[in-house]
């Protein structure tokens, strides 16, 4: 690790200020940034944490959609959704280990993007906003590829607008080593039809397979995917799985999600 | 029954105390006044030309105090291999020169090449960073085969990648050839025995300390053997006169064979520390222990099997290439050879076995021992290619192993890869795995996986390994260079409680508890009043080190004739103490009596008369009571077992689960019935871990792309299913005095066999016709197999 100051804002303003010194970095729980700064793969000068801001914490029910503070860990998510939204709680209740859900935070994952990681996967399924200090944005509009967001730099998701769908359900099929997702596909069923995220699979991150949406929006059933095919173009090859591996499992694993879907 | 706390007693571990409350005393614990920190410079490609190293402006960094090179240990010796071992024509291996630092090349990815000494390890790390460095980088050596058919050389010098090419028995190659020619069947397998990470948990660390005053080293060092690294250290790498040097090997939290060698860092910080005046520490990061610590396994193996007609044996053959990676560490010459090719003829009465393997050079980490050693590399080759044979020819895989088995009656057996095994029942092992793992209502559970859109396979493995190495005039006959008899010292104080000084050291296998089992079982007094003293030269006599599963049986034997002796003379003093003849005195249970009388003294009476010697015949007997003794095996123990288990695949992900799994043993006597069943626990971890999830990957750069618990995949808890471990089949080892075999590395050795024929089975069950399958048998790969046999 490189030497580096930290300050611990206790407002969303005087985070925003903190983080307009040149080469500061917002930190959350810190999950993938502090592995990386053990590594002495970044350099910030400054780290500035999120985790003290009260506003960003916590989760409120607005009717049909849950507003989930930025800086709420994966712990309190799988806890405090388990009634309003249990696929997301349960989502929440399997990444990583215990140590990663009590310090790693959703505002955390999702401004990474990792394209592996669980959450952009119910981002995106739910039709999930992302709301930042300046702006809100769609979650359709916010992932735009591996490790890549709409967020301009120090700006900061303070909170998730989360619609809760009928019927949801995720799948993972985890990488052996990692636990992240080797493919990992979210399923929400909402009246006005159906998404589907494919989180693991593809290089340029996580994305909705609307072949499958249509499908299963128009008869939600395992058997409305039977006739689709999943391109294993663009899919990610590594020691794990090869793309055509990955787009098999893409599809494999929406039927299990639609059946199992609550 | 065992007595409380004797031999045979499910004692619990004593040492688990420390270790389970936080207070084990590691290496990295240690805090000396005015330490400082080494960090090494790793290089970053596999194979290059060190063209220049500029340490001037990391000199200048804050905290720097030196920076050494490779150019600072030219004058000294390389790391040696422990085992000379000859190719088939005669030549002696090629053994190239393994510095402390890397000289005018690099040959792995994480070959240090410079190691910079500094205040802090922040400070090292950034003095790393400003070295200014030219390394050249050239085509890296990776492929085994690619490597002994092309001109780029891992080492120059020797113009060649391949170390040696070994025949064993070489005198039984035509007759193998001759019967595998002529066989009415012959059942051929190529398969991949996967690179193993060893990943202990705790990493490597290494502390030197020189004291000017009295020209005195010492070496604290996360060791499975301290004596032996300082024999390499004194006699090979830096010549410190052995009575310069102290090593010690405190809390180590796992070796599983990685730190049984000699690694340059420890070199290093002993000449740093000179150097400076300073204690000087270097502590591996996880990176490093993937990129350096001395990987394991790593064959590419062809075996033959030829039948007659009625299912007989007539011979093993096998053409294996071992990779040994870019140098000789300490004991990778004689794993694949002499802990391999010896065990080629398995459990069974075949007459004929060839084994060929070409040891390879590569610019890949030193590949070693590791948990098994050899061993598990033999069980797979022969296992898998049984199973296939049986499946190839319309038989039972339990019935025509049991037809080839070596029958209790036939011992000593002569095998025809060259070991004497003394004792076995092979076939009551197999009877007690049938039963205890309720094969019988295997196919009703079948029948259960199926409704549920599952495969389920049920394999079978048998085995047979050799322990308690081994004769120091045998293994002397086959190329080692060092004896490997073990020594203890057994002190009875004053008071008459003991101090037991062993060679073995105990990185988790429970000697602490163990061995005072036994000495308190032979003397008749509370285990609690024993207590072992292991881990530093300057304590212990002499010690050659835990691996090869052989702490009990050959140190363990140490301690008993140490304490016979011991027991002999303490007999004298009673006598006196008596007033009767030595001939005439009894000792049962912590007490020396007289033949037919009542009269008697205790052991803690003799003890103290041994130091308090007033009224003592001081012409006839000395005073004290303390014994040592060394113990050179007569021959290797010969563990054997049953193992099998039922696994269940996933058609439409290719993911498979272990359901169930067996393991019967026959470890000959037993002392701790629950550290055996730990240690068994554990080899199962590993075997299945190494069956079903590790895989060491390096691209076709040399890169090693699974550095990482990201990518290198451990077996966790819920990899793993509940084990039914049994050793109640055991026979007795015929040439140790506590008949016991050894049980440390049987379960890595029976489980990865065992996992891939049950796969097999489960493929075959669900109308594929896979053949084979290479570890790891991952999701990935066995989609693949499957859906490149529709």
């Amino acid at each position: 690790m490189y030497a580096f100051d930290i300050e611990r804002p206790t407002s969303v303003a005087d985070a925003v200020a903190a983080l307009k010194d040149e080469d500061a970095q917002a930190l959350g729980g810190g999950q993938t940034l502090i592995p990386t700064l053990k590594q002495r793969l970044a350099a910030p000068s400054k780290l500035v944490s999120l985790t003290g801001i009260a506003d960003m914490q916590g989760i409120a029910n607005d009717g049909d959609t849950l507003r989930i503070g930025g800086a709420t860990t994966h712990a309190t998510v799988a806890v405090d959704t388990a009634d309003t939204y249990p696929a997301l709680a349960d989502l929440a209740s399997h990444i990583g280990d215990p140590a990663v859900r009590n310090r790693g935070t959703i505002g955390g994952s999702l401004a990474n993007n990792d394209p592996s990681a669980c959450y952009p996967a119910v981002a995106l399924a739910s039709g999930a906003t992302i709301i930042t200090n300046t702006r809100e944005i769609a979650a359709d509009d916010y992932f735009q590829g591996m490790f890549t967001t709409a967020l301009e730099d120090g700006e900061i998701v303070t909170a998730i607008s989360m619609p809760v769908p009928e019927k949801a359900n995720y799948q993972k099929f985890v990488q052996p080593a990692s636990r992240f997702a080797l493919v990992g596909v979210f399923v929400a069923k909402f009246a006005d039809g159906v998404r589907v995220a494919v989180t693991g699979a593809s290089n340029e991150g996580v994305h909705r397979w609307t072949e499958a949406e249509d499908a299963l929006s128009a008869d939600f059933s395992a058997g409305a995917i039977a006739g689709l095919t999943v391109s294993a173009d663009n899919l990610i090859a590594d020691l794990h799985g090869s793309p055509e591996y990955r787009a098999h499992l893409v599809k494999v694993m929406t039927g299990r999600a639609v059946a199992a879907a609550s | 029954m065992p007595k409380d706390d004797g031999i045979g007693a499910a004692t619990v571990r004593r040492e688990d105390v420390r270790f389970l409350t936080g207070r084990g005393r590691y290496s990295d614990d240690i805090k000396a006044f005015g330490e400082c920190a080494a960090v090494f410079a790793r290089s970053t490609v596999a194979n290059g030309t060190i063209k220049s190293i500029n340490t001037e402006a990391a000199a200048a960094m804050p905290g720097v105090l030196a920076i050494f090179t490779g150019e600072d240990f030219v004058d000294v010796g390389g790391n040696p291999a422990g085992w000379l071992v000859n190719s088939r024509d005669g030549e002696p291996m090629k053994e190239p020169k393994r510095p402390v630092l890397a000289h005018g090349k690099v040959r792995h990815v994480g070959d240090a090449y410079a190691a910079v000494i500094a205040e802090t390890v922040e400070q090292g790390r950034d003095a790393v960073e400003a070295l200014e460095v030219d390394i050249e980088e050239h085509a890296a050596v990776i492929n085994m085969k690619d490597a002994l058919a092309g001109t780029n050389y891992v080492h120059d010098e020797i113009g060649t990648n391949q170390c040696f090419d070994w025949g064993w028995i070489e005198d039984n190659r035509a007759a193998t050839d001759e019967a595998i020619k002529g066989a009415h069947h012959v059942t051929t397998l190529e398969l991949v025995n996967n690179r193993l990470v060893p990943n202990a948990m705790e990493p490597r660390c290494s502390i030197g300390d020189y004291n000017h005053g009295t020209g005195d080293y010492t070496l604290q060092t996360t060791s499975q053997n301290p004596h032996l690294t300082r024999l390499l250290i004194s006699a090979f790498v830096l010549g410190i006169p052995e009575n310069k040097l102290t090593v010690i090997a405190p809390d180590v939290g796992g070796g599983f064979g990685s730190k049984i060698y000699h690694y340059g860092e420890e070199a290093l910080v002993l000449a740093a520390a000179k150097k400076l005046g300073r204690t000087v520490k270097w502590t591996s990061d996880r990176s490093e222990a993937f990129l350096t610590d001395a990987h394991g396994r790593d064959h590419v193996t062809k075996i033959e099997l030829a039948l007659d007609e009625k299912g007989n044996f007539l011979a093993f053959r096998t053409e294996t290439y071992a990779n040994v990676g870019a140098y000789l560490s300490n004991f990778s010459t004689v794993t694949p050879t002499f802990l391999h090719g010896t065990l080629m003829a398995g459990n069974y009465t075949v007459p004929l076995v060839y084994v060929n393997l070409k040891a390879v050079f590569t610019n890949t980490a030193p590949v070693d021992a590791y948990r098994g050693a050899g061993r598990p590399e033999a069980t797979f080759s022969l296992e898998r290619v049984i199973d296939m044979a049986a499946r190839e020819i319309g038989r039972d895989p339990i019935e025509l192993r049991r037809q080839n088995f070596i029958k209790p009656d036939q011992y000593p057996f002569a095998s025809a890869a060259g070991l004497e095994y003394d004792s076995g029942n092979y076939d009551a092992l197999m009877d007690q795995m049938e039963k205890v793992s309720d094969k019988a209502g295997f196919a009703a559970r079948r029948a259960e996986s199926e409704s549920k859109g599952l495969l389920r396979g049920f394999g079978v493995n048998a085995y047979v390994e050799a322990c308690g190495i081994a004769p120091s005039n045998l293994v002397g006959i086959l190329g080692s260079r060092v004896g490997l008899y073990d020594a203890a010292t057994v002190r009875v104080n004053a008071t008459g409680n003991l101090s037991v000084m062993v060679g073995a050291h105990s990185h988790g296998q429970g000697h602490e508890t163990v061995f005072p089992q036994i000495v308190a079982d032979m003397l008749g007094i509370d285990a609690a009043s024993i207590d072992i003293v292991h881990g530093d030269t300057s304590k212990i006599p002499f010690g050659m080190g835990t691996y090869g599963s052989r702490s009990l049986a050959v140190c363990g034997s140490a301690v008993v004739r140490a304490t016979e002796k011991v027991i002999a003379k303490a007999t004298k003093i009673a006598a006196h103490m008596l007033e009767a003849e030595a001939g005439d005195v009894d000792f049962n249970d912590g007490t020396f009596s007289v033949k037919g009388t009542n009269r008697s003294v205790s052991f803690g009476e003799v003890a103290l008369k041994a130091y308090i010697p007033h009224d003592y015949p001081i012409d006839l007997i000395e005073p004290g009571l303390e014994e040592t003794a060394f113990y050179d095996p007569a021959n290797f123990t010969y563990p054997s077992g049953a193992y099998c288990c039922e696994v269940e695949v996933d058609p439409e992900t290719g993911k498979v689960r272990v359901d169930r799994m067996t393991a019967v043993d026959d470890f000959g006597n037993v002392m701790n019935p629950m550290i055996v069943t730990g240690q068994v626990h554990g080899g199962l971890g590993q075997g299945i871990g190494q069956a079903l999830v590790e895989q060491t990957t390096y691209d076709d750069d040399g890169q090693l792309l699974s550095a990482s618990y990201m990518d290198y995949a451990m077996p966790r808890a819920d990899d793993l299913p509940f084990y039914v471990v049994d050793h109640s089949q055991s026979t007795v080892c015929t040439h140790n005095p506590l008949g016991a075999k050894g049980c440390g590395e049987a379960g890595a050795i029976g489980s990865p066999p065992t996992v891939v024929n049950a796969v097999i089975d489960a493929m075959q069950s669900g109308g594929k016709n896979i053949t084979h399958i290479d570890m790891p048998m991952t999701p990935h790969r066995v989609w693949t197999a499957m859906n490149n046999a529709q």
